[in-house]
């Protein structure tokens, strides 16, 4: 059975219309900036930091294995360097996901789904 | 029963191994049961009702993605060649960060059941459908029959089976035990089938992880100093000679072979967020927030495992040494199991073996279900039927497809075994970054672009990769290549990415500028825009 008694109705799906308006509207536009003006940084940034990664470790031997403190190298430092970087920018664009742009989604989706033409 | 390490190869107790497996295939099959009691509709059968939980589809995706490849793989990789295995399993966890930040969510918002659902929303339906498609059954085809060729090593391994038909009937008995599992439980079966191996691959790791540290007193410095070591004094020279604790050992010989590593890397790190059966494990929760969970889970998961690995494939080459490695039967892939029985014997050798078994069932069920999936919506419904076929009759279809690509798995499986084609995994990935991520990027960021840019891109990538694979030296041309007789390999590279991926970025520009360079459905384009955002009209969770 998929009948769900206990939930609210199945919300209505908008027109042509009114996504044309949604997405004009300036609260749409400036959902729209703010993810991409984070996540296509972000994007650029962890390529090109994996990227010159990569090619230190095809290129680069003698300084990927220059020692730093007994048997751990420059190599072994960078690696887990890529591991902490991805951490941290998931743990970013989490709180960042979280704080700015779900409200905004919400409050968007709200208005379209609620709206009676 | 003999429970020593043998000359020969095998190691512990085939039958203590079988049992255990034999344990976790009745575990798993009462839980695939279970849950498939309310397969009702199609949504329940191709997306588990879109019931899961973030942290529940995280670790089903960490299920999904570890395959034996990576496990056996990689730890085998780092403790005979040192640190350049442990430049592969980065790439496999930064390319999440593509998924997490340009895919994942988005995709949840205006997708349904497959990849080609998205790609095809505000372009042209059936030609765009038919291309995902193909390009879906062509990543997991490659996929599933890496994974099925490896069991056959690995049954010589652990199971002490050194015939071909002995080895033969193992491939057919995990091959019928997927079917069993997809057809039966669906999405929600195989979900939960990843879930339970999960926990037991990354629990496992984890207490090895554990052991080998305990073992040199928590002094990283020290595991890596013994590992060196008994590389320094293997009886093989050429192993003897490698500085395993810097990048090199594997790729770091000619101009040709930095190349080639650069080439994977590209690979990896755009292929992950590209994969069809990846994709398709976004619908399986109820809303974008929950995919954007999964992933963060994924990452959490896959990162910490490969940390494992890193031990464990050091700790293999200090505790277990090289020469024993390459010696044992399944070579460095047997670098894990042979750690396993080092340190806690029969029992934990058995669990670890009985976890990689369950690795390639869990990964091809994972690869069927999404294939012919594909099958039923894009190729039957969408283009076959121009959209008439009703949700039953693709669950139907798609149920007829995954039995045909079991069987053809098996039979293919049993033909490959012994091959060289440890390839077909980075092909895949390469495939998966030419063929379908620059049309995944392209259609949710850029608006204008349209039918004939996406064709272009994704045929290109298609084609440009397949090609450039049979003419390298993977295939033919040398002792290693899968036909070492024959020798037609003019492009020097056996990892094709770095060629492939540009171009089919850059043919889609192409495409899209020639094909009148905007989109031909403007009001779709908004519509699409405003829901990947949103969230508005994104398909619901099947409430039961």
């Amino acid at each position: 059975m998929t009948t769900d008694l206990d939930r609210t109705p199945t919300p209505r799906v908008p027109g042509a219309e009114e996504f044309a308006r949604a997405q004009a509207s300036p609260e749409f536009q400036d959902l729209r900036n703010r993810l991409r003006r984070f996540v296509f940084p972000m994007t650029a940034l962890f390529l090109v930091w994996y990227l010159a990664y990569v090619l230190l470790g095809a290129y680069a031997h003698d300084f990927m294995a220059t020692r730093l403190f007994g048997n751990i190298n420059v190599g072994l430092v960078l690696g887990l360097a890529q591991f902490l970087t991805t951490f941290a920018i998931t743990a970013a664009y989490v709180r960042f996901a979280n704080r700015e742009l779900d409200p905004r989604a919400a409050a968007l989706r709200a208005d379209l789904e609620g709206a009676r033409a | 029963m003999s429970t020593s390490v043998l000359a020969a190869g095998t190691v512990g107790n085939p039958v203590a191994n079988i049992a255990i497996f034999a344990l976790f295939v009745a575990v798993t099959m009462v839980v695939v049961i279970r849950a498939s009691r309310n397969n009702s509709t199609a949504s329940d059968y191709f997306t588990g009702g879109r019931g899961f939980s973030g942290p529940q589809n995280g670790i089903a995706i960490a299920g999904d993605y570890l395959s034996a490849a990576s496990f056996l793989g990689i730890a085998g990789a780092i403790a005979v060649y040192g640190y350049d295995g442990f430049l592969y399993s980065i790439g496999f966890l930064v390319a999440w960060l593509v998924a997490l930040l340009l895919v994942a969510e988005m995709l949840r918002n205006t997708g349904k059941f497959t990849m080609a659902d998205v790609l095809s929303f505000r372009l042209r339906e059936r030609p765009v459908r038919t291309a995902a498609a193909l390009s879906t059954l062509t990543v997991s085809l490659f996929y599933l029959l890496a994974q099925m060729a490896g069991a056959g090593g690995l049954v010589a391994l652990l199971l002490d089976i050194d015939s071909r038909a002995g080895q033969s009937l193992v491939i057919a008995v995990v091959g019928v035990l997927m079917i069993v599992y997809v057809l039966v439980g669906g999405m929600k079966g195989t979900t939960w089938v990843q879930i339970i191996k999960a926990v037991l691959l990354i629990t496992g790791a984890a207490v090895m992880t554990v052991i080998v540290l305990a073992k040199f007193s928590f002094d990283i410095s020290g595991l890596l100093g013994s590992a060196q070591e008994m590389i320094s004094g293997s009886t093989n020279e050429i192993v003897a000679n490698r500085d395993v604790l810097a990048p090199g050992a594997q790729y770091g010989g000619s101009e040709t072979s930095k190349l080639n590593f650069l080439s994977l890397g590209l690979a990896l790190v755009l292929g992950t967020a590209g994969l069809p059966h990846v994709l398709m494990r976004f619908y399986t929760v109820p809303t974008a927030r929950e995919a954007r969970r999964s992933v963060v889970w994924a990452i959490a998961l896959i990162g910490a495992f490969y940390l494992f690995t890193l031990v464990l494939g050091y700790g293999a080459a200090a505790i277990v040494g090289p020469d024993r490695i390459l010696a044992a039967a399944g070579g460095q892939n047997s670098a894990a199991p042979l750690l396993a029985f080092e340190l806690g014997g029969v029992l934990l050798l058995g669990i670890i073996s009985a976890v990689a078994f369950a690795t390639i069932l869990a990964v091809v069920a994972g690869l069927t279900i999404t294939a012919s999936a594909s099958f039923a919506h894009d190729i039957y419904a969408s283009v076959l039927k121009r959209g008439k076929a009703d949700e039953q009759a693709q669950v139907r279809v798609s149920r007829i497809t995954a039995v045909v690509i079991g069987v053809l798995a098996i039979g293919l499986g049993i033909l490959a075994n012994g091959q060289n084609i440890a390839f077909l995994v980075a092909l895949a990935f390469a495939v998966a970054a030419a063929a379908n991520l620059p049309t995944i990027v392209y259609s949710l960021f850029w608006k204008r672009f349209n039918t004939t840019g996406a064709l272009w891109s994704m045929y290109g990538g298609l084609i440009s990769t397949i090609v450039l694979i049979v003419f390298s030296p993977a295939v033919s041309g040398n002792k290693t290549a899968m036909l070492p007789n024959l020798d037609f390999d003019w492009f020097p590279l056996s990892n094709p990415g770095i060629v492939s991926i540009p171009l089919a970025f850059v043919l889609g520009i192409a495409g899209t500028l020639l094909g009148g360079g905007r989109p031909e459905d403007p009001e779709k384009a908004v519509e699409m825009e405003v829901r990947s955002l949103t969230g508005v009209g994104a398909e619901k969770a099947v409430a039961h």
